[in-house]
């Protein structure tokens, strides 16, 4: 039942495609567009809450569409009814948000037709359950989101996003399509079923797994295959950057789970390893350049990359716990990174969205040229002051939740036994501790740039609160931030069907637990109360404030600024983005980014201006990207002959490699 | 061998990893002066503590050896020199002190991994104690190669040595003649050492050994 | 009735670390300044300024905004409620539950979000040079601070401050290479989070040197009142935590009755009394670093608690 709803709403979702094509202009087409994704995915939304509730059994179904002898099979269990969930709070958030945002689209047939497109295709991913199916959906996914990222096309650097994006989008479907291609087996069962029946010998498994890890990494944003992310997510319109960094990185997330966790069945020893590696610097990479940014939309994109980080380190940790047959560990590792799956789709679309009404409020996405928006714009800032709040990982709000669980996890891992694990475990809990700190100062920069002080341009000190349908999506998004932060436990509780199917094991039971605490393994080892933290928090603070008012004094007036005994200097004055991330800069930026400071004073007596600039390096890109690009022209060059052959060369070519496919069939084993 | 006497031979060894850690931190070379006189100071009482425990009184000789030359007729020689070449303030390393430490944790872990993985069935003061004991000569290692300056290589040198040391006498003592013999050699070296450190610094007014390669046509 | 002195006692460490921690910082100003052979302040000092600030209006910069007004309080706040749950006198407090050290590390951090952002809310100069400075010393400090809570929690099996202060106390634990380790890592984030010399200067207002203090320059009245003593709570806080994790001697358990809470009391004072003293000596006999050479040491702090994670990791006995 619930599957056929879901499937009906996904139909109803490529419906309203195809109306917007055709009413793409007119001027309720956004109305229409957006409200129907709405209804679609709240539909969607409690579908899957209801299954996930009821732990219900898997429910399957074969459409008679796609290739003739296989079907389209689809499948609704616990993994998959999570991730819809997850997936479908974000596309309503969003929907809701846009309801208020497209409006100011100056392209609206360019942006209306694809996203209900893109909402079908990330829907799909999570229900397929052929390897055919899923990777219709999975490009289908893609190539609708890189419409999106194209739609304001005549912006230079957006083209450039989006073939970068291109790109690396289909080298991911193609690493997907190995890994699947070489699950099927020879036999080329592409059912699910099939499988997870079969049992494929280790090496073939090793190399599905680094495909896998590749080509979900890829679109999930793991360094180094990230470099599309922070170019293609802030290209889009702000609502899809939203879904793109809040929601499809989740459904790249759900690919790995299901492949790794469900379809190559018992993990080896070594699996946790690339994985946690991989995890680890990309939280630690991810929140450096997020650092070194400017654009706001940007720094959040590299967020993204971090928390996808931190996501994997959780998966890493839950395949080792896991093959070394230690199942409450795995669930407590597994729980921890849906978790934050969870936590990182709802404070990322908060942020992406905040970002958008600034774009709004003001036509600037550089935090240097903005300034003193919590003074015109009172309600965004509060939400985004929140979304800052949960993305550093602080209490009581969810982030801090999550990591929490995942510091619990990596604490059980002493015991386990094989060496690799035993120095690479901690030296990743060091990074990932690292990571938090650094997020929290990113975030101080960006929320501290943009929204605090005073504004340093007429655009900033013109801004206007946007409008209510963006507010009540934002503020959805930072209830739920709060809920999740203080009462967890409900939502561990939920996880434990998801995570039960996947390491046969599940975290305990935490709704019983006094005053809604969460207990990871026992109490006696460690508990978290996020509700009597913001309780506690939110008593002394405001005794204290109470107190001092009744019994001291509880006058104020206003002044000028002190500053030292310097007054009233200009907005110009201020610390920027660059110079408050020059000392993270000076400590990792030396080593991660060649950062090289240039002061070019005037000589003596010449009254021109100083001039300071700082010149980072893009070291992935340079020693990866680069060398990539420079062979793939070089091969184009000497390919390019190939273009002036007589008709009988080229027919000769076409005949050799007709004869050598012929051969290696013939001597294929 | 169990409970206080192995908690404490275990600290006695983990501090000299430590020292040898805060040499590594040290930038100044009266500092690091300073740092491998304690350093030799912990590890005079190591190897009095071992003495103690093995009952072995050869090893309070060596003890006493390690007191009196490594923690204070070397330091205070060194440190003579130093003034009288006025390089006591000087401040030099070839790459940064968090890298340097970072690299030492990372051959500290090594050590860790090769020793324990190799000796299963050590004693088990014996085993952790020879993981320390590489860790040191490790890191006396790293700082030679980190180090530019002569001073500190002979300081990285003489850790390093510390380090052997620790280990010989971790492993229930070695006869006294070779201890001997080991710290006369050290002291050998300490002096031709000491020779050449004016003699290039008379031909090349510096002690930075990157003027040597400069002379021999290298480039750093 | 249990409950009952379990509240008891929770109130009780509230009140108590509140009143007390102005007490610690007059104490370490006196000690410093016998030291150098000045009179030094009274020992009530800080009570008075604490008082007069109070009564004092608040003087707001016009560009300030809400923030600027709430972040006294929510640092006030988070700082209190850390300081509450870390075992002063008695182990097994009411609601040590409710946060593990790792919430607690994460409350602190929480208070240095919200007084970064103020800092940079009034858009001044100064402000931003303290928040950003501020912001860079965390980013050592905090990792260095979780993992020797990593290497703790190993150690006791729990993150659970209660718990590990009580196996701390007992006699399983003996003298252990990461411990050392993990000690003398802990009193180099402790001085860097307190802004202390040599990473800052809790005294001046000379604009290159400080830290901490450019941070809250735009504070007065009441709200700067809220900070300095929620500075002085957040030094009580580093000096309780290491005293009842690694000098637990004397502190009340849970089955203690008055007797043995008067004795817990009396060693937390001598605990605080002797922390106070080493600060200051440790204060006078040091030079303030220079800014960029604070990453080293905050860099050393890290290394050296992730070697001792490392040798717990790799083996029991370490």
């Amino acid at each position: 039942m619930t599957l056929i709803i879901a499937l009906n709403c996904i139909a109803g979702l490529l419906a309203v495609t195809v109306l917007a094509v055709v009413i793409g202009r007119a001027s309720v087409a956004a109305q229409i567009v957006y409200g129907a994704s709405l209804i679609g995915s709240l539909i969607l939304l409690f579908a899957a809450i209801g299954h996930l509730l009821g732990a219900a059994d898997p429910v399957s179904m074969t459409l008679p569409l796609g290739l003739p002898w296989l079907g389209t099979h689809f499948r609704i269990d616990t993994l998959s009814s999570f991730f819809l969930a997850v997936v479908d709070l974000g596309i309503a958030a969003a929907s809701l948000y846009a309801l208020g945002y497209g409006r100011h689209e100056q392209a609206p047939q360019r942006v209306l037709p694809f996203y209900p497109a893109f909402l079908a295709g990330m829907n799909l991913v999570v229900l397929a359950d052929d390897a055919f199916t899923f990777l219709i959906s999975w490009e289908f996914m893609s190539l609708s989101s890189w419409a999106l990222v194209m739609a304001h096309h005549r912006v230079r650097e957006n083209v450039h996003a989006g073939y970068v994006y291109l790109i690396m989008a289909s080298f991911g479907t193609l690493t997907l399509l190995l890994a699947f291609g070489l699950l099927a087996g020879p036999d080329g069962d592409y059912t699910f079923a099939a499988i997870r029946a079969a049992h494929p010998s280790a090496g073939l498994v090793a190399l599905v797994l680094i495909l896998a890890l590749i080509g979900a990494g890829s679109k999930a944003g793991l360094v180094p295959l990230h470099i599309w992310l922070p170019l293609a997510h802030p290209a889009a319109p702000s609502h899809v950057s939203a879904l793109m960094s809040g929601v499809m990185t989740k459904v790249a997330v759900y690919g790995f789970v299901r492949i790794v966790f469900d379809l190559l069945g018992e993990p080896a020893w070594w699996w946790g390893i690339p994985v946690l590696t991989i995890g680890a610097a990309s939280a630690v990479m991810g929140v450096l350049y997020a650092l070194m940014e400017r654009d706001l939309k940007r720094i959040f994109a590299y967020s993204t990359i971090e928390n996808v980080g931190l996501i994997f380190v959780a998966l890493g940790l839950a395949l080792s716990f896991k093959a070394h047959g230690m199942p409450l560990a795995a669930a407590l590792a597994l729980t921890a990174g849906l978790l934050h799956v969870f936590n990182h789709s709802l404070f990322k679309s908060l942020l992406f969205f905040g970002a958008g009404a600034v774009l709004t409020a003001t036509g600037e996405r550089n935090i240097e040229r903005l300034g003193g928006l919590i003074h015109r714009m009172p309600q965004t800032a509060f939400v985004m002051l929140i979304g800052c709040i949960a993305v550093s990982a602080l209490p009581p709000f969810n982030g801090f939740v999550s990591e929490w669980l995942i510091f619990q996890a990596i604490l059980l891992s002493p015991q386990l036994p094989s060496w690799g694990l035993k120095f690479l475990v901690p030296a990743v809990g060091a990074l990932l501790a690292l990571s938090a700190a650094l997020a929290a100062a990113c975030f101080v920069r960006a929320f501290g740039i943009a929204f605090l002080g005073r504004p340093r341009t007429p655009a900033a000190e013109q801004a206007r609160e946007v409008d209510r349908f963006s507010l009540a999506a934002m503020f959805a998004c930072a209830a739920f931030c709060l809920i999740v932060g203080v009462l967890p436990g409900l939502f561990i509780d939920t996880l434990a069907p998801v995570v039960r199917s996947l390491v046969g094991a599940r975290m305990p039971v935490q709704i019983g637990v006094e005053w809604l605490s969460i207990v990871p393994v026992a109490e006696s080892r460690s508990s978290y109360n996020g509700l009597l933290v913001f309780f506690f928090i939110f008593m002394s603070g405001s005794l204290a404030a109470f107190a001092i008012h009744r019994l001291a004094s509880d006058k104020l007036r206003r002044a000028p600024a002190w500053d030292c005994g310097y007054p009233d200097a200009s907005p110009a004055t201020q610390y920027t983005a660059s110079s408050f991330a020059q000392p993270i800069r000076r400590v990792f930026g030396t080593l991660v980014f060649r950062a090289r400071e240039q002061v070019v004073m005037p000589k003596p007596g010449d009254p021109g201006p100083a001039r300071m600039s700082v010149e980072l390096r893009d070291l992935i890109w340079d020693m990866l990207y680069t060398p990539i690009a420079g062979a793939v022209m070089l091969t184009a060059e000497r390919l390019n002959g190939l273009q002036f052959l007589s008709i009988r060369q080229y027919l000769s070519l076409v005949f050799a490699a007709l004869v050598i496919l012929l051969l290696v069939i013939a001597s294929w084993p | 061998m169990q409970g206080l006497v192995f908690d404490i031979a275990h600290m006695l060894a983990g501090s000299l990893v430590l020292v040898s850690f805060m040499q590594l931190y040290q930038d100044r070379l009266s500092a690091l002066l300073n740092m491998f006189a304690l350093h030799a100071l912990v590890l005079a009482l190591s190897v009095a503590w071992q003495a103690y425990v093995q009952a072995a009184p050869h090893l309070y000789i060596t003890a006493l050896i390690a007191l009196v030359f490594k923690a204070i007729v070397i330091p205070v020689v060194l440190h003579r020199i130093i003034v009288r070449l006025g390089i006591h303030r000087e401040i030099e390393n070839v790459v940064g002190v968090g890298l340097t430490m970072l690299a030492g944790i990372g051959l500290v872990a090594l050590a860790m991994v090769v020793m324990l993985r190799v000796t299963p069935g050590a004693d088990p003061l014996a085993r952790e104690d020879l993981a320390f004991a590489l860790s040191v000569v490790l890191i006396g290692l790293l700082m030679m190669v980190t180090r530019r300056n002569a001073v500190s290589q002979v300081i990285g040198f003489m850790s390093l040595e510390n380090g052997l040391v620790l280990a010989a006498t971790g492993a229930k003592g070695m006869p006294l003649v070779v201890e001997i013999s080991v710290a006369f050699s050290i002291l050998i070296a300490f002096i031709v050492i000491g020779i050449f450190l004016f003699r290039i610094r008379e031909r090349f007014d510096t002690v930075d050994i990157s003027a040597l390669d400069r002379f021999r046509g290298e480039r750093r | 009735m249990a409950v009952i002195v379990d509240v008891a006692i929770q109130g009780a460490q509230m009140l108590l670390v509140l009143l007390l921690s102005p007490l610690l910082t007059g104490f370490v100003r006196k000690i410093k300044a016998r030291l150098v052979r000045r009179q030094g302040p009274p020992l009530l000092q800080p009570y008075r300024d604490l008082i007069r600030l109070m009564r004092k209006d608040v003087v707001l910069a016009q560009s300030a905004s809400w923030l600027f007004r709430v972040v006294p309080y929510l640092v006030f706040a988070t700082t209190w409620v850390a300081l509450s749950l870390v075992p002063t006198f008695r182990t097994g407090l009411l609601f040590s539950w409710s946060a593990d050290l790792i919430a607690i590390i994460a409350l602190l951090g929480s208070a240095r979000f919200f007084l970064a952002l103020a800092g940079l809310d009034v858009g001044t100069s100064f402000g931003g040079i303290g928040s950003s400075r501020e912001v860079m010393i965390a980013s050592l400090a905090e990792p260095a601070m979780l993992m020797i809570v990593f290497m703790l929690a190993l150690i006791a099996g729990s993150t659970q401050l209660s718990t590990m202060s009580a196996f701390m106390n007992s006699s399983e634990v003996g003298l252990r290479v990461s411990l050392g380790l993990g000690l003398i890592a802990l009193i180099m984030v402790a001085i860097a989070e307190n802004a202390r010399i040599p990473v800052d200067n809790p005294a001046t207002h000379l604009e290159l040197t400080m830290v901490h203090e450019a941070m809250i320059l735009e504070y007065s009245g009441r709200h700067l009142a809220l900070i300095e003593l929620s500075a002085s709570l957040k030094l009580l806080l580093y000096v309780s935590l290491i005293a009842c994790l690694f000098a637990p001697w004397g502190m009340g358990t849970t089955e203690a009755g008055p007797q043995a809470l008067a004795i817990g009391a009396l060693t937390y004072i001598g605990k605080l009394a002797v922390g106070g003293f080493l600060l200051a000596m440790f204060e006078t006999a040091i030079a303030k670093m220079r800014v960029f050479r604070v990453p080293e040491f905050l860099g050393a702090a890290l290394m050296l608690a992730l070697l001792a994670t490392l040798l717990r990791f790799v083996s029991r006995s370490f």
